[in-house]
């Protein structure tokens, strides 16, 4: 059996590649990745599919078996749980991030793109970048889910969109102290569970489900003050205001927050991606 | 004419104690094949790493189409294709995807990557096949495609790592084909392999290496001849029989036979007339063997010579991954 014959190789173009000055090769390299790690989500509808019903699962639970016992000063329980729920989602959804880096190491296109002449960068930026978009859906979803279940927006459209803005760029920051996991992991499997210890404490034990007045004082100490809380603080009140609702001042953290993960991680992750042989 | 490929003393060790390279040097002229075998973890992998610029080495120095691998990375990136065990496709990708991806990321405009993918999947016979995602592939139609993606820029040096590891024998002759044209046209190649047969097949050159060193280099034939025997295999019903047939070829015969349980290994380099000598000499002592058969050295013997031990055959390789 053969495969080829000489006429056939004579047949074969070739091509020049373009000589870009960097920040072009880098940004079109990012575009390539992300092109195709969205192309591969979308492949697999299985993971879309279960990866969407956990949060459903979460709105319903908090809504109608424990959001019974639990009171809020000031709004009704579902408008004060769904700013958590889409910052719980957003953050649990970036686990994806070191897995699929954990995958393309184990699986060997890690490799395959070190030896190609692409920036370097292109490769965690064009996956971040992808769970981001991922996380523009996903956030879509959650808002249906929500209005479905009685969730209604109390301040206005740009206050809704302020928040979307917030929670991506948040969650992108974030995404990078997951890459740097998953380069880090010894598979995908692990990948996916060193995530937990670190994103369950800092959902929970935060103001995504209950007012922390309700948590004894050391932990409500912690809830106030860790950057999950802030997140959800200002998702609260540019979705639902209030009269105590102190927008700026919780947007100003969040955008902090956001600019110190991304100061730490991404050369964290860089360093790591270059270092991992 | 620069060399293809030039290492030079490259030593690579991770962690504390493992040497995966222990100076290794070798050079590839334009326009040839090398043959890079040895058994598991004998440091191929790694050499084609650092050739490749995906891993750097400690010591030693290398150049690929005369540019050097730890300053001109890119430069070395741009000129290379490789395809291997542990640089693999996407497999949610279908098969064009993958290569356009791959053309783009070499810096060519998507509408050229898509034009030479789809050539490419001409070439190696993937154009039904090209809109399925390439996890649905046969192993051997995946390998296929792993060396197109290696040859999206017609690299003039090609890397390919254990290219046919895991396949079936139809589609190691389609492969073994490929890189046939592919050095008919020019292109300089660098083979790891664990079978024997293949280096024979495609090598110009040959360097064994084992532990991290080389311990042996020259042309299929030259290492051949190195053993250069010829064996008569005779096997017997037991070991005590072949034990006895051993001794008569004890003291005058030109190379001492080797005994292995109820199988005698008898030098044979005269050719068909001290076979039948031989023979005559079993008769004579009233002893017949079950089977007998004549072997030619291969470079298994080799390798058995040069590192005391067969050369494995394991599915996967296990260097270093990261």
């Amino acid at each position: 059996m053969s495969a080829t014959t000489p006429a056939m190789v004579a047949a074969v173009a070739t091509a020049v590649p373009r000589r870009r000055p960097r920040p072009v090769r880098v940004l079109s390299d990012t575009w390539v990745v992300m092109e195709r790690n969205l192309i591969s989500y979308v492949r697999i509808p299985e993971q879309l599919f279960f990866s969407s019903v956990q949060p459903i699962m979460f709105v319903l639970l908090f809504r109608y078996v424990f959001g019974g016992a639990i009171s809020t000063p000031g709004m009704s329980y579902v408008n004060y749980l769904m700013p958590g729920i889409f910052v719980q989602t957003v953050l649990f959804s970036v686990v994806s991030t070191s897995v699929g880096l954990a995958e393309d190491l184990q699986k060997g296109l890690i490799e395959r793109f070190r030896s190609l002449p692409m920036a370097r960068s292109a490769v965690l930026f064009g996956r971040t970048a992808a769970d981001s978009v991922r996380n523009v859906f996903v956030i879509l979803l959650i808002t249906a889910v929500g209005y479905l279940v009685g969730f209604r927006v109390q301040t206005s459209l740009l206050g809704y969109l302020e928040a979307f803005v917030l929670l991506i760029l948040f969650a992108f920051a974030i995404s990078w102290a997951f890459a740097y996991v998953g380069l880090s992991a010894p598979n995908s499997e692990t990948a996916q569970l060193m995530a937990f210890p670190v994103l369950f404490p800092l959902t929970f034990a935060s103001t995504a489900f209950v007012p922390a007045s309700s948590m004894p004082s050391w932990l409500a100490w912690f809830a106030e003050h860790q950057p999950v809380s802030i997140l959800v603080n200002a998702t609260r009140a540019l979705m639902v205001g209030g009269p105590q609702a102190d927008t700026g001042h919780w947007v100003t953290m969040s955008l902090v927050w956001s600019a110190i993960f991304l100061a730490a991680f991404v050369p964290l992750a860089v360093w790591r991606y270059r270092r991992t042989a | 004419m620069t060399a293809a490929i030039e290492a030079i003393e490259l030593v690579k060790t991770f962690g504390r104690d493992v040497r995966a390279l222990d100076g290794v040097s070798f050079s590839v002229p334009q326009g040839t094949v090398l043959g890079l075998l040895g058994p598991n973890g004998a440091g191929k992998t790694t050499t084609v790493r650092v050739l490749t610029t995906t891993l750097v080495p400690d010591s030693g120095r290398a150049t690929v189409n005369g540019l050097d691998v730890v300053r001109n990375p890119d430069g070395v990136r741009a000129s290379i294709g490789l395809a291997g065990q542990y640089a693999a496709v996407d497999e949610n990708l279908t098969g064009r995807e993958n290569l356009r991806m791959i053309g783009q990321l070499f810096q060519l405009s998507r509408r050229d990557a898509t034009r030479i993918a789809d050539d490419l999947l001409e070439r190696f016979r993937l154009t039904e096949a090209a809109n399925r995602p390439s996890k649905t592939y046969s192993g051997g139609m995946r390998r296929r495609l792993d060396i197109a993606a290696a040859l999206i820029v017609k690299p003039p040096v090609l890397f390919l790592d254990e290219p046919t590891t895991g396949l079936d024998p139809n589609s190691r002759s389609a492969v073994w084909e490929i890189v046939v044209d592919l050095v008919a046209e020019g292109t300089s190649v660098l083979l790891t392999t664990q079978y024997l047969e293949e280096a024979d097949r495609l090598a110009d050159d040959i360097v064994v290496v084992d532990r991290g060193t080389v311990i042996a280099s020259g042309t299929p034939a030259a290492l051949k001849s190195r053993l250069g025997e010829t064996m008569l295999d005779l096997t017997f019903v037991d070991a005590e029989h072949a034990a006895r047939a051993r001794d008569l070829f004890i003291g005058d015969w030109p190379s001492p036979p080797i005994l292995e349980h109820h199988l005698l290994e008898l030098p044979v380099e005269a050719g068909p007339q001290q076979v039948m000598v031989a023979l005559r000499r079993l008769d004579e002592a009233g002893l017949s063997p079950v089977t007998m058969a004549l072997r030619e050295p291969s470079l298994d013997d080799v390798f058995l010579d040069l590192t005391g031990h067969r050369a494995e055959t394991a599915d996967e390789e296990q260097e270093m991954v990261r």
